[in-house]
Formats: C-alpha cells, structure tokens, sequence
C-alpha cells in the first residue's frame, strides 16, 4: 500500500512541476504563429528563430556574455574570501561571508533597487558592464558556499605536510589546494551561470532600457503581443539548466553539495 | 599547515579585493536606496537629496495596509502549502536509491533556477483559453468549453507554489538525509504502519526544521514579484511587485526606496526568528 502511494505521490509532483514545461515544449512546435495546445502541425523554426532573428539572436548573445562574465567575476571574488576563512583565524571577517551571503537571502528586488539606485548615483545607470558587477554581487552566494564547502572538506594534514617539506604558500596553493578545490570552483561557476542566465529583476532594473538580455526579452514580449520563440527560449532554458545541472551531478557529488547549501542559509 | 590568525598586512591581501567589491556594490547601494527614502520626489520622475519622511507615511494608508496584508497572507499560504507537499515527498526521496535521488535533484534545481518570466509564461499557457488544461478538460467531456482560468487568485498561488516547491524541497533535503533510520524503524517494529510512524515520529522530530523551513519559504514567496503580476490581477499585486511598479514604471523612487527598506526589515525579523528557532533545534 505504501509504495503504491509513495509511486501516485511521486507521480502527482512530477505531473505538476512538468505540465506546464509540457504545454510550452508542445507550444513551441506550433506550425503558425498561434498560441494552441496540443500543437497544430509540427515545425522547429520557432527554434531556429532563436539564432536566425536578429533580436532573438542579440538577447541570446547578450544573456549568454553577461552569464559567462558575471560567474566568473562571482567566482573571482569568492575564491580568496572562501580561501582567507579557511586559511586563518579572523573571526571578523566573517561578516565579509554575511555579505556575500546576504543579496541572495534577501528579496531580489531589494538587491535590484539598490544597485539601481546606486548606479543612477554615480552615473553609470545603463551601461552594459554594470549588469556584469550587478550579477556577480547578487549570485556570489553560490560559488561562496560551494567553495566553503570544497574548503572544509579539504584534509588540513595533507597541506600540513607538504609545508613540512618545504613547499611554501604559493606552491601549496597551485599543487595541492587547487586541484581539490577545483570540482567545486566549477559547480559554484556553473550555479552562477545557470541562474545568471536567467535573471530577470537585477537585470532589468540595471540595464533593462538600453540592453535586452533573453528573460527581458521574453517579457517585452509577453506585453506586446505573443510570438512561440517564447515557448522555444524556455525550452532551450530548462534543457540548458537540467544539462549543466546534470553534468555536475555527473561528476561531483549533488546531494554532498546541496546538503552544505540549504543548510548554510539556516 | 593549521589556521593561523594573519601576521603581517600582507596576509590580509587575499581579503582585499572580495572585500572592495562586496563593500563598494552592496553597502553602499544598500546605504544609497536607504538614503534616496528619505528624498523628495519631484514631478517627472525625478528626486532631490531631502530628509522628509513623506515616503514613509504612506504607507499609513488603507491600500498600503491592504497590500501588506495581502502580501504577507500569500507568502503564508505559499509556505503551507509548499512545506504540506515537500515534507512526505522529501522524506520518501531521502530513502530512495541514491540514483533517483540525483534525477530529482536535477529536475528540481533545474525548475527553480527558471526565470519568474518563464515560470510566469509557462502557467499563464496552461491557464489559458487556447493552449491550457481546460482543452483537456473538454476532450475527456468533463468540461463543457474551454476557459481562461487567469487571472485569478488561483493562478498566483500555483505559480508561487510552483517556483517555491523546489526550492522546499531543497531546504528540507539535508535536514531529513541526517535524520536518524533507526527512529522510524523503532516505531516500525513497535507495530506502527509507515504513515503513522511519519507523523507521530518523523514530524515531531523535525519540528524546529518544519517551523525554519516554513519561515525560509515566507521570505522567499515574499519576493516573488512577476509572478501576482502576469498571473493575477492588480489587486493580487504583493509589497515585491509594487516596489518594482513604483521605481520602473511611476517612476517614484523614493516611495519604491522607503517600501523596499520596510521589506527588508520584515524580512531581516523573519531572519532572526528562523536563527531562534535554528538554536533551539540545536539545543534540543
């Protein structure tokens, strides 16, 4: 009797969180521009609309860029906070983890009013490298924890005896700490990645009237009028994120990862 | 090589530039938007370096006070529901093959690192006259025509539902890995059938976990600011969607300022609260 609740239970969810995945994918294979379930006729130009319309094609260029740029200075600046705390005895800097810890804790529109407040300020309100700052503060959260992560499971005595034979910090750092903290170097990137892509309120309130990243798009076009790249756009998004999810199930340890994550933000 | 407090100033080099980074864009934003709630509005969407408090007193206003309520009974009912379904589905998910476990976890993280545009799009298609459930509804002759069932209140709570699922699920997850086998088994073995060995050991034991757990998902609800907006109608709009209508399209932001530094602080409380009750857990 359990397990054949536990199976109506585990279907009932999948059936919720997938339907309305379903209905976009069936959507987005629509012959002629209607908004109709299930699909009248079969056609993938709606993907190829993506790449071939110029506006779809800057937005999808856009997105990708400003995920690329802001996940890797997210990962720039949590890389020597997480290795600083692991490293020494500062109690005070903690408050720097808090920092980093805080954007992603807060409601999103808090952090997005900020940084438009803060852009419009000093002058630079617009500009498209703001939006790379912005993203990198809101998502640092995620390559900080990872990395945190990746720090304490890191076994002190094999650092301990390599400074014994001599090799100084520098040289501890690129043969021995980097290649252990690397996996989680490259999970805390691609969270930051996969979330930056598809961001919408930072982005919006950052660069949202001089530049259209693909969930902006995607927006506008919501407003003005329905058009099935939407429907292909989400299911290049979900497909991208389950895949780059799953290559670091793949090769990481998932479960391990999210563990230390949820519970971090206790 | 043990942790040592640093010596010279040059071991607080790696500090340097995380900490100009995180000091230059979230204090001093954050310093900024408290700062412009305290400003004067001009007409044309402008606003002048003042201290008046004009921005704050609006919210002693009936509609404010009713978005309040409205914003923060959404979040509640978001967390109930979300914690109702993710508890037993969580629970069974730990006990399974470590495999599936991975499966779901992907599906899930992959669902919850989705736009709130996507998410938005997505059920206002299968709300929808054309494209949505009720087709299906008809084809089976359950239904006599298809209808459009957004906006409605009913739209906003499953979209919210929705986006918060996976991220309560995600919350619970390494509280119920930790959970002890043993003090189900027990409760097995004493003659109690699985569902009663759930409540009346698995629910008590993870009380403290439930309570943080429903506190996290309020504050997450609480900033969910597409979804009442493409889903529902202006008088579903919450606190998060009338911050982002006040600074992008009326162009107040004092006022956007003075209500996001109000947001903060409910959410700052709701922190505190969720630690409280994190200690306990601790202590129990």
């Amino acid at each position: 009797m359990t397990s054949i609740f536990r199976k109506a239970y585990f279907f009932l969810i999948g059936l919720f969180l997938s339907l309305p995945l379903i209905v976009v994918a069936g959507v987005s294979v629509n012959a002629k521009q209607t908004l109709a379930f299930p699909p009248q006729g079969f056609s993938l130009s709606w993907y190829g609309e993506i790449f071939f319309n110029p506006e779809w094609r800057s937005a999808l260029f856009a997105s990708v860029t400003l995920a690329l740029l802001s996940a890797a200075l997210a990962v720039a600046i949590a890389l020597p906070l997480a290795w600083f705390l692991w490293r020494r005895i500062a109690p005070w800097a903690n408050i720097f983890q808090l920092l980093g810890v805080a954007p992603f804790t807060l409601p999103p529109v808090i952090t997005a009013l900020g940084l438009l407040t803060f852009w419009a300020t000093v002058g630079f309100y617009g500009q498209p490298w703001t939006a790379v700052v912005s993203h990198a503060i809101f998502f640092v959260t995620l390559p900080l924890v990872t990395l945190s992560l990746g720090f304490t499971s890191i076994d002190r005595s094999l650092v301990e005896a390599a400074a014994t034979m001599g090799a100084d910090e520098r040289t501890i750092f690129r043969t021995i700490v980097l290649p252990l903290i690397l996996p989680y170097i490259v999970s805390g990137y691609a969270f930051a990645f996969v979330l930056s892509l598809n961001e919408y309120i930072v982005a919006y309130m950052t660069v949202g009237f001089t530049m259209e990243t693909l969930p902006i798009k995607i927006f506008n076009a919501l407003r003005y009028g329905y058009t099935p790249t939407m429907a292909s756009v989400t299911v290049l998004f979900v497909t991208t994120a389950a895949v780059i999810f799953g290559l670091v199930a793949r090769f990481g340890d998932l479960p391990k990862l999210l563990g230390a994550m949820s519970s971090d933000g206790k | 090589m043990r942790r040592e407090p640093p010596q010279t100033l040059g071991d607080y080099a790696p500090l340097l530039f995380p900490a100009a980074m995180l000091t230059i864009f979230f204090v001093v934003p954050f310093g900024t938007m408290i700062a412009v709630s305290f400003f004067q509005r001009q007409q044309g969407g402008f606003y002048t370096p003042a201290f008046v408090f004009d921005n704050y007193a609006r919210f002693l206003s009936a509609f404010f006070g009713g978005v309040l309520g409205f914003s923060l009974l959404l979040a509640i009912t978001v967390a109930i529901c979300c914690v109702v379904l993710a508890l037993p589905f969580t629970y069974m998910l730990t006990r399974m093959a470590r495999k599936v476990q991975v499966v779901w976890l992907v599906a899930l993280l992959s669902i919850l690192s989705l736009s709130e545009v996507i998410i938005g799009f997505a059920w206002s298609t299968l709300f929808s006259r054309t494209a949505g459930i009720t087709n299906i509804l008809v084809a089976l002759g359950i239904m006599s025509e298809a209808k459009a069932l957004t906006p409605s209140f009913g739209a906003v709570l499953t979209g919210m539902v929705y986006q918060a699922f996976p991220y309560t699920v995600l919350v619970l997850f390494p509280a119920l890995v930790r959970l002890d086998p043993t003090l189900t088994e027990a409760a097995r073995t004493l003659g109690a059938s699985p569902l009663k060995a759930f409540f009346t050991v698995v629910v008590p034991a993870l009380r403290n976990t439930i309570t943080a757990t429903l506190i996290m998902v309020f504050i997450f609800a609480l900033g969910s600011y597409l979804l009442p907006q493409l889903l529902g109608r202006p008088q579903h709009w919450t606190l998060s969607v009338l911050i982002t209508d006040q600074a992008i399209y009326q162009s107040n932001m004092p006022f956007a300022a003075a209500m996001a530094v109000f947001l903060v602080l409910v959410t700052l409380g709701l922190v505190a609260l969720t630690v409280i009750a994190g200690r306990k857990g601790e202590a129990a």
